[in-house]
């Protein structure tokens, strides 16, 4: 357990949480921006890209007084991937591809979120095995999501060590990732009824391995970064999020979750086989950087237990339905999604009878989570800037998508 | 040796120590973190990597000498220097043994401190010259912090100048030497009285010398190398060397102040005489467990945010500082003759 930040409360299957998602904000405060009694010349400079998953796209226009940022416009650009207009343009079961080089670390809930469309149009009945095998990869690439999110968490607040501890245990998840999917990053595994491939033999022992060996790393992490003195003092009550906040902005997953709402797609709406998962909602209580860390690092926990379950009581089974060459659902419309890493990944299919969607939207959580950053970064100094930015954890391959 | 020819030989043989250690610092630096973060880097080049700080130094010769178009060319070549030269100066009052020490100065150790803290003005000017606005605020926090940390490291130091009765290095060290009760070394780091003060130097100092979890003046995070960015081969080699250097000379000073110098206990002063490089050995070797020791925080700790470093500073360790100093005068100059009969 995490004997920095005790106060986080763990949630039990389906205990309701103190707030209602439903209710509506009651308006937007703005953060505090300091007393401007002096006359001093205020400093414009561009900052960033300086959080690995910013790289090149997302610029933060400041406008510093000293140290202190008075003004923060958040510029994006550059990477432009068009996803939506490709989707006009491929097969129903090569969308997920494209899903795969939006949230780039985490493509296997894009992938899912796009199967999980087709599959509601279409009414097509994924077998268990397939559902729990998506369940189990699903996880395993929310951990290596979450272990990228809190080394760069560490980098950004000057921490090199607990990054290169996060890529050694992330790399032997990527093993498993491409053990099982043929590829560390563009998965392109998960299809529509199901999973492109069974399990390779002998890939349980290795899961089953990380399992025991990241039980201990877990603890090491957290160890190492939120047993730290400085870096609690870096992260208590900085960029205070609160639920009323979150919701004016939209935010989803853990970010969300921080602030103390009990909002987790896998247990409000299920989906491939959650129901049949035991695992705990971590949530926070304030909403402040450290609350987003607490609640990350305990999802990094329950995530193994549901690997673990997984890798017990995989059922045995097809891995994917009958679904014929060519997908080509009936005219409609639907939205499926999923929680991803960072919270809500939806996607939104509109078909003609054709064989790819008429249109297609997709739902990311990264750019709700860069409006808030808008809204809080100001009052606070430059170094706390980048702390919030790490501890939002956006993904600019899904925002400027 | 006629004097002029003896002041060239020391001057050489400064430089001479000064780029050894940059050089040999720069491969302790990537083995010791390379381990700290399992990294496998510093395993390639070479056996055992040893082939890697060759082509570092080759890098740094060879690289594109640049100057941005807006900077202050004359500062921006000159800061280098003034970053430089100081930490060369400050090399002259350590004692390597009784014997090996470019001066003996009756103020050494005043020196030595006053020598460090002429490098912030190097670095603001690097930082203000090369005409870029982060350049501009990393020389900023610079000079904020070590003004602010001037001051506790000069009063962290001085009840061990209370105690020592002089500010020569020398004699700081030979202070030190002897037994208490017969086994435990007489350093003054032995002494209960000195460990706040002991405590507040190793904060000052890591922030003098510019590292983890002080490195404000360049936290990559934050301000994209701060001073630094601008500067390109050889200019940002001198600055990295003055920076090695430092982190050598206070981790020395904290040696000779706490560590009893090129001393070591139960082994009589008469073989010093006869082994002349046991006690140079002796004080390298301590020093570089000083700085190791440095490295490893820096290997691990992030890094604090500026208005906690100076609240730290001007708010808890220079108030700290101050009463250890009435501390060590009470209880050394009144309470210890009092309690041993020896007052008056």
């Amino acid at each position: 357990m995490s004997d920095a930040r005790d106060d986080i409360v763990t949630v039990g299957l389906l205990a309701e949480g103190t707030h209602d998602p439903g209710t509506p904000p009651a308006g937007i405060r703005r953060a505090p921006t300091g007393v401007d009694d002096l006359a001093t010349e205020h400093l414009i400079v561009n900052m960033g890209p300086q959080h690995p998953s910013t790289h090149g796209v997302l610029r933060l226009l400041v406008e510093l007084d000293g140290e202190e940022i008075k003004n923060a416009e958040v510029t994006l650009g550059y990477l432009h991937r068009g996803i939506e207009k490709l989707a006009e343009h491929r097969r129903f079961d090569a969308i997920g591809t494209l899903m795969d080089r939006g949230d780039y670390v985490s493509g296997i809930m894009g992938e899912t979120a796009v199967a999980l469309a087709v599959e509601q149009l279409m009414e097509i009945e994924v077998p268990r095995r397939a559902r729990w095998i998506r369940v189990m990869m699903a996880e395993i690439n929310r951990i290596a999501t979450h272990l990228l999110w809190y080394g760069t968490m560490g980098l950004d607040t000057g921490a090199m060590g607990p990054f290169l501890y996060a890529m050694r245990d992330r790399e032997s998840l990527l093993d498993i990732l491409e053990a099982v999917s043929g590829a560390r990053m563009m998965f392109n595994y998960v299809r529509p009824g199901g999973v492109v491939a069974d399990l390779p033999v002998g890939i349980d022992t290795k899961i089953r391995e990380f399992c025991d060996a990241f039980d201990t790393y877990v603890e090491e992490h957290d160890a190492i970064l939120s047993g730290n003195e400085i870096f609690q003092a870096r992260l208590n009550g900085i960029g205070v999020i609160d639920a009323e906040k979150a919701f004016a902005f939209g935010l989803t997953g853990p970010n969300l979750r921080a602030a103390g709402v009990d909002f987790d797609l896998r247990k409000r709406r299920p989906y491939d086989a959650y129901d049949e998962m035991d695992f705990d909602v971590p949530l926070g209580t304030t909403g402040d950087a450290m609350d987003r860390f607490s609640v990350r690092m305990e999802e990094m926990r329950q995530s193994n237990r549901i690997i673990r379950q997984c890798i017990e009581g995989m059922p045995e089974g097809e891995h994917t339905a009958k679904v014929p060459k060519v997908l080509r659902p009936p005219a409609g419309e639907v939205y499926a999604s999923v929680e991803s890493a960072r919270g809500e990944v939806g996607v939104h299919l509109v078909t003609d009878g054709g064989m790819s969607p008429y249109r297609m939207h997709y739902h990311g959580p990264s750019l709700y989570a860069l409006q808030a950053l808008e809204d809080i970064i100001p009052g606070h100094l430059i170094a706390d800037g980048c702390v919030m930015i790490g501890s939002t954890d956006i993904m600019l391959g899904e925002v400027d998508r | 040796m006629s004097p002029a020819l003896e002041v060239v030989v020391k001057l050489v043989s400064i430089i001479g120590l000064m780029l050894t250690n940059g050089v040999f610092m720069i491969y302790l630096l990537r083995k010791v973190l390379g381990h700290l973060h399992i990294r496998l880097g510093p395993m390639h080049v070479g056996p055992h990597g040893i082939l890697q700080t060759m082509n570092d130094v080759i890098k740094l010769l060879t690289k594109e000498d640049l100057t941005p178009r807006l900077a202050d060319k004359a500062l921006f070549y000159l800061a280098p220097m003034i970053v430089f030269v100081p930490s060369f100066m400050a090399y002259l009052a350590l004692p390597f043994s009784d014997t090996l020490k470019a001066t003996s100065l009756e103020t050494g150790l005043l020196f030595t401190l006053a020598a460090l803290s002429v490098v912030p003005i190097g670095i603001l000017l690097a930082g203000w010259s090369s005409g870029n606005k982060w350049g501009l605020l990393g020389g900023m926090r610079s000079a904020a912090m070590q003004i602010a940390y001037e001051v506790p490291l000069l009063l962290s130091v001085l009840p061990v100048v209370m105690l020592a009765g002089t500010t020569d290095l020398g004699r700081i060290v030979e202070a030190q030497a002897g037994l208490h009760l017969g086994f435990i070394p007489a350093w003054f780091i032995a002494n209960p009285l000195l460990w706040p003060s002991f405590v507040i130097f190793v904060i000052a100092s890591l922030i003098e010398v510019n590292q983890t979890p002080f490195d404000m003046s360049e936290a990559e995070s934050e301000l994209v190398a701060g001073f630094g960015a601008d500067y390109t081969a050889m200019k940002f080699g001198l600055i990295y060397l003055s920076e090695f250097s430092n982190t050598f000379i206070v981790s020395a000073i904290g040696v000779t102040l706490f560590f009893g110098g090129w001393l070591v206990p139960w082994i009589p002063m008469a073989w010093y005489d006869a082994v002349p490089v046991l006690a140079p050995t002796v004080f390298i070797l301590k020093t570089y467990l000083g700085i190791v020791f440095m490295w490893w925080i820096r290997g691990t700790y992030p890094r604090v945010r500026i208005d906690q470093l100076m609240d730290l500073g001007w708010k808890r360790l220079i108030p700290a500082a101050l009463v250890m100093i009435v501390l060590t005068g009470v209880v050394d100059k009144l309470i210890v003759p009092l309690v041993t009969g020896t007052v008056g």
